[in-house]
Formats: structure tokens, C-alpha cells, sequence
């Protein structure tokens, strides 16, 4: 067993206990950063078969982002803890057996597929090539266009959320730019007509005083 | 006895069958369902990775790259649902979630 195989064990018992925790949590904001736990794991796993930049990728956006993202969201709701584990531990039994069968079924039918594929056979062209510049070359060339649509989804899911969660407030007296550009003078300013200089007005008091 | 491609097989397939597991049991909070549906993608990422290895072929780490994109995106949209549901209903129960009678 050389020291690959070692590493890929711990880095595959710790994922595995972090996804556990994950699923059993009673407290979500435990249960996100068991999935951090995971997200690492699993990236320390890609880095040991040479996907250097996918792990590193993983890392960034989803430790960096996508879980804080979940954790913001999730300290934002409260979130009543259950008392008791409701039905979990109750029905657990059937389904660890019924994942137990799921699972021995994946790893039957992909196991007889790719018996004991262990050397990695990495094609000529790509010897001396980097991972990320491999991946870029292919990215920039071949994908193109699929990469133009995954930026144009990215965009569509920004603009969805903000959409979404985006909320008028009643007492709020903050006014529409576009409303203020589209204003004109006549709205707001009527000029009336009016002399500039009048006939003064003999005052009642006065008159009497020139009677007496 | 070396790594070889059954390894990170199984893996996945262990953390598929556990984020099932999950997405069973946990009937009272929407927000771990979510999880478990990263961990689920997780699972497949794994296998893609493990097949662009041992296989020789990179056009696996470029499916996976597009994966971590939509994911993104989901996460993303799935979160902002979530918060609209909790703000009108005050509760992510699933159990709950009956409008639509379906």
C-alpha cells in the first residue's frame, strides 16, 4: 500500500463521517459545516489523481461562496429546533439498508465494467501540459461555446435571486431614479402671472380719518 | 495495492447512496435537502473526475467544471426560494409545503 493509497483512505473516512453528519444534524448551521468538512475532503481527493485545478476550483467556490451562502441563509432563518428527532432514527434502519443496496449496486455494476483500471494513462500530447492549461485549451477551444452558455446561466441565476428576494418596503422614502430623470419643470414649478407693481389700496381706517 | 479507478468508484456511490438517505429522512427542513442535493452532485463530480484520470481523458474535468456551474446557479436560485417561502409561510418544513395539493 504506498502513501497515495493511505492518504486517499483518511481523506474517504473523513468525507464519508462529514456527509453523515451532514444528513443526521439536528442544528442546519452544524450540518453546513460538515458539508465544508466535505466540500475539502473531497477536494484534497481530486488533488491526489491530479485534477489540481477542479480541487482548487472547489475550494474557492464552494468553501469560498456557495457555503457561505448557505450559512448566511441559514443563520438569517429561524429556524425552530426540533425537540425530539422526529421520525429519523425511527425509520433509519430500512433506509441504511435500502442506501446499503443502492450503494452495492453502483459499485457491482461500475466495478464488473472498469475491473482494476490503475495505471493512468495520460494521452502523449498532454505529457507536459499542465492541468489548468489542459483544461484551458479545451475550454477555450472545444468548449466555447458550452462556456458562453454556463456565463449566460450564471447570469440568469444572479439576476433570478435578486429578483426573487428583492422586497419593497412601505416605509422606505427613497425615490425612483428613472422617475426623477423623467421629471419635468412644469411639474414641479407653475409660474403665475402677476404685476410687479400695484395701485395701493386705500385702507378702511385711513377713510375714516379723512371723514372726521 | 495501488489506487485504482474502484476506489473513487465506490466512494462515489457510497456518498450518492448516503445523500439518498438524506433527502428520505430529513422531511423537516428543506435547507438539509439542499445539502444533500450538493453532496449528491458531489458523488457524480467524484466519479468524473476519477474516470478523466484513469481513463486519460480530460473532457471529464471539463463536464465536471460545467456541473460546478449549474450547481452554482441552483444553489443559488434554491436558497433565494427558500428565502421568499420562509418569509411568507414561517417554516421550511416539507411536510408543510401543501399548497398545491400535488
Amino acid at each position: 500500500m504506498d502513501y497515495q493509497t493511505g492518504f486517499f483512505y483518511l481523506f474517504a473516512a473523513v468525507l464519508l463521517y462529514a456527509a453523515f453528519r451532514v444528513i443526521t444534524a439536528r442544528n442546519p448551521v452544524v450540518a453546513v459545516l460538515h458539508l465544508m468538512l466535505a466540500f475539502s475532503q473531497a477536494a484534497a481527493l481530486w488533488l491526489l489523481i491530479e485534477a489540481e485545478f477542479l480541487g482548487l476550483t472547489l475550494v474557492l467556490v464552494y468553501l469560498g461562496a456557495v457555503m457561505v451562502l448557505f450559512l448566511f441563509v441559514v443563520m438569517m432563518l429561524d429556524i425552530k429546533l426540533e425537540g425530539e428527532r422526529w421520525s429519523f432514527w425511527k425509520h433509519f434502519p430500512l433506509a441504511a439498508v435500502l442506501g446499503a443496496v443502492v450503494a452495492l449496486q453502483i459499485i457491482a455494476v461500475l466495478w464488473v465494467g472498469f475491473p482494476n483500471v490503475t495505471s493512468p494513462a495520460t494521452p502523449a500530447a498532454l505529457a507536459g501540459v499542465p492541468n489548468t492549461k489542459a483544461l484551458g485549451l479545451l475550454l477555450y477551444t472545444e468548449y466555447l461555446y458550452p462556456i458562453e452558455v454556463a456565463a449566460v446561466i450564471l447570469l440568469v441565476a444572479m439576476i433570478a435571486a435578486i429578483a426573487l428576494t428583492l422586497r419593497r418596503r412601505k416605509d422606505s422614502k427613497a425615490i425612483d431614479p428613472g422617475m426623477q430623470v423623467h421629471v419635468r419643470a412644469s411639474d414641479r414649478l407653475v409660474v403665475l402671472p402677476m404685476n410687479a407693481t400695484q395701485k395701493p389700496v386705500p385702507l378702511p381706517a385711513a377713510a375714516e380719518e379723512s371723514k372726521a | 495495492m495501488s489506487l485504482t479507478l474502484g476506489h473513487y468508484l465506490s466512494l462515489g456511490a457510497i456518498l450518492f447512496a448516503m445523500s439518498v438517505i438524506g433527502i428520505f429522512l430529513n422531511r423537516r427542513n428543506l435547507i438539509v435537502l439542499l445539502m444533500a442535493i450538493e453532496l449528491m452532485l458531489l458523488a457524480v463530480n467524484m466519479n468524473f473526475v476519477a474516470f478523466a484520470y484513469f481513463l486519460g481523458d480530460l473532457h471529464g474535468q471539463v463536464f465536471v467544471f460545467f456541473i460546478l456551474t449549474v450547481a452554482a446557479a441552483e444553489s443559488a436560485i434554491g436558497l433565494a426560494i427558500l428565502m421568499l417561502l420562509f418569509r411568507n409561510r414561517a417554516s421550511i418544513s416539507v411536510e408543510e409545503l401543501n399548497i398545491l395539493k400535488g
